[in-house]
């Protein structure tokens, strides 16, 4: 299951594309036309993209609050989910949601989630209706280092262990759970060890700033869980070049570890790789960019001429 | 105990059988079952076991492992994963074997299934039941004890029913398996064993409504549950003393339907709300706020309320007793109002 030539473009396109939204959101936030908090997912696109080409359409997708990358990779409109980002009713929650709660059921995308590990014993559920179904779909649920630590973590593996549930588990550690560096939060630095606690197969630190390692240990990861065989973890290394969240003043790290780490940037490295390869030209590429940015401008602009949700639309959808 | 109202409006054969709280909710969870196979039950000790109380038995032999899931003792995980099963097509009954164990769970209630529908605007659904036993008086110390439902009632998005009769249990169990909503649906453990008249077949009653148990034009006597028998008891004693008091059982916390109890109040000018709850931020704060805003023309008295004393319940039995409502605390009440 190799990406075709076309895919391999495409993805570099999707990485650009989530990156400059996510650069745009930032200004928007700073404008005061983005309220609420806002978390970049600037660093970690190979992740969201990589899973886009690993999972087939009618699997399933979840994830926590930095829900942006993973929104616009699973193919909702991006003008859509600028609008859920300025409060409008043309959002993808009818701007009830805001940036941390986009979702699409049509694309088995269920949900940004905000509460760190809740959306965890969701996942195990999702598997659970598809296995109670025979159906074969599979469940990603993608979480931050810092879910680990939380007993939904925890109480959601155990469960999936015992009924096999198909989750695969993927843990984007962007190495701080907000500002806490991974070892001074959890017990064990290698927390893909946390999967082995409950007998689950799991994948060790793999490179999350390389698209083509993180596609094929989802393709791998997949195909034993679509095989009836129980969940598996993947452990993604991965870094934000953002804070937690705007307005993160950043005195846990240096500037250094920073720029280092934009030095391993996972779309510089595929151009790289695309170029090297011979699999495109400089030119490709540079299209790529400039409909990036274009599909930018035209969702801020859907956005800000879509209308704010009616008044009435307070107190709709409390209850079916 | 007069029969309740809804009991008449059955749509069933017209049968009635005698039958315990505890067989009226496990004819509800069968009938449910063998009607869709998309409900299934999940939670601690449903299986094997049959469960805690005992409403299970029978089942996990008849519908198999697949459909009667024993899970570990994981209360988020219980409620969580049931939440995203009702999200991608199921109808589970989730079993929490306390309200008190569901503090455990109060974050997969409240921020998963009771905002899952409006907060991405519609698009999932959340057909969920979690059932759950509450109350106390059975000396389980205080971590076993309480009935903190009205919590559980703070949140929109939910539906809160605590059914005081075996047809109540029966016919608002039923409703709330077939709703698209996510319900907490609470049993008095002390109930289990009572009897009553219960409608045979498919009898359902609509959520949300409150039902008048016992008519009366003395005074208004308001609860649920549990709290309902204690009510009709002290009815019974304020009858011999010629004192006329209706009771209304309110079966929903949430949402709270408030008009049987104001038409009440509108001929009896006299309240008393009775709950196992603590009086503070309770039910009976709850329906004292709404027949002034309401009905303050028709006030003829304060309101009172009885209810749990303010304190973690111990264990000793007498101790424990003096804690919890009773029929004479609230003739006591009644009369300080008349």
């Amino acid at each position: 299951m190799a990406l075709t030539k076309e895919q391999m473009l495409e993805a570099y396109g999707l990485m650009m594309r989530i990156r400059r939204f996510e650069e745009k959101c930032a200004e928007l936030y700073a404008a005061g036309d983005i309220g609420g908090f806002l978390h970049l997912y600037i660093g970690e696109e190979a992740v969201a993209t990589a899973a886009k080409y690993a999972l087939r359409e009618d699997d399933n997708i979840i994830t926590a609050y930095r829900d942006h990358g993973v929104a616009l990779s699973r193919g909702l409109p991006m003008n859509e989910v600028m609008a859920e980002m300025l409060g409008k009713s043309t959002g993808t929650s009818k701007g009830k949601g805001g940036s941390m709660h986009l979702a699409d059921i049509n694309r088995h995308f269920w949900g940004g989630w905000a509460i760190v590990g809740g959306h965890l014993p969701l996942a195990a559920g999702i598997a659970l209706a598809d296995q109670y179904q025979d159906r074969d779909s599979v469940t990603m649920a993608l979480m931050g280092d810092g879910a680990t630590n939380i007993g939904y973590f925890h109480e959601a593996l155990n469960l999936a262990a015992v009924w096999k549930l198909p989750v695969i588990w993927v843990v984007e550690n962007n190495q701080y759970g907000m500002g806490t560096a991974v070892t001074r939060a959890s017990a064990v630095g290698d927390l893909a060890k946390k999967a082995e606690a409950y007998g689950m197969p799991c994948c060790v630190q793999v490179d999350g700033m390389d698209l083509l390692a993180m596609y094929e240990t989802f393709v791998e990861g997949i195909e034993y869980v679509r095989s009836g065989e129980g969940s598996f973890l993947v452990e993604a290394m991965t870094y934000r070049y953002r804070g937690h969240s705007m307005g993160d003043p950043e005195r846990y790290r240096p500037v250094h570890e920073v720029e280092a780490k934009k030095a391993d940037d996972p779309i510089a490295r595929w151009a790289a790789h695309l170029l090297e390869q011979g699999l495109a030209e400089k030119a490709d590429l540079e299209k790529l960019d400039e409909a990036a940015d274009q599909a930018v401008l035209d969702a801020v602009e859907f956005a800000r001429n879509s209308p704010f949700p009616e008044p009435e639309e307070l107190y709709t959808n409390v209850y079916v | 105990m007069s029969m309740s109202s809804a009991v008449e409006a059955d749509a069933t054969t017209g049968e009635s059988e005698m039958k315990t709280f505890r067989e009226a909710i496990s004819e509800a969870l069968w009938e449910e079952m063998e009607r869709d196979e998309k409900i299934f039950i999940m939670g601690e000790e449903v299986g094997v076991w049959g469960g805690t109380y005992a409403v299970t038995r029978g089942f996990y032999d008849h519908f198999g492992e697949k459909r009667v899931r024993d899970t570990p003792i994981s209360e988020m995980a219980i409620v969580g994963a049931a939440t995203g099963a009702a999200m991608n097509g199921l109808r589970p009954i989730a079993e929490i074997m306390t309200i008190n164990f569901a503090f455990l769970a109060l974050d997969a209630i409240v921020n998963a299934a009771a905002k899952a529908h409006y907060m991405f605007g519609g698009q999932f659904t959340v057909p969920l039941v979690i059932r759950t036993t509450t109350g106390g008086g059975r000396q389980l110390g205080a971590t076993h004890s309480h009935a903190p439902e009205p919590i559980f009632a703070h949140f929109p998005g939910l539906y809160v029913i605590a059914p005081s009769t075996p047809a109540d249990a029966k016919g608002l169990l039923k409703a709330a398996i077939r709703n698209d909503n996510p319900v907490l649906f609470v049993e008095h453990s002390t109930l289990y064993q009572t009897r009553g008249e219960v409608p045979v077949g498919d009898y359902v009653i609509p959520l949300g409504k409150s039902d008048v148990k016992r008519v009366g034009s003395d005074v208004t006597i308001v609860s649920y549950a549990k709290m309902v028998d204690i009510s009709l008891q002290a009815a019974d004693k304020l009858a011999k003393e010629g004192i006329s008091a209706e009771v209304v059982d309110l079966r929903s916390l949430r949402p709270l339907d408030t008009g049987p109890v104001l038409e009440s109040f509108k001929k009896t000018n006299r309240c008393v709300v009775v709950e196992e709850n603590w009086a503070l931020y309770g039910v009976g704060a709850e329906v004292a706020a709404r027949i002034q805003e309401e009905a303050f023309d028709w006030m003829d008295a304060p309101i009172k309320r009885v209810s749990q004393a303010d304190v973690p319940l111990p264990y000793s039995r007498d101790l424990e007793q003096s804690a919890l409502p009773n029929p004479d605390k609230v003739v006591m009440a009644v009369k300080e109002i008349l």
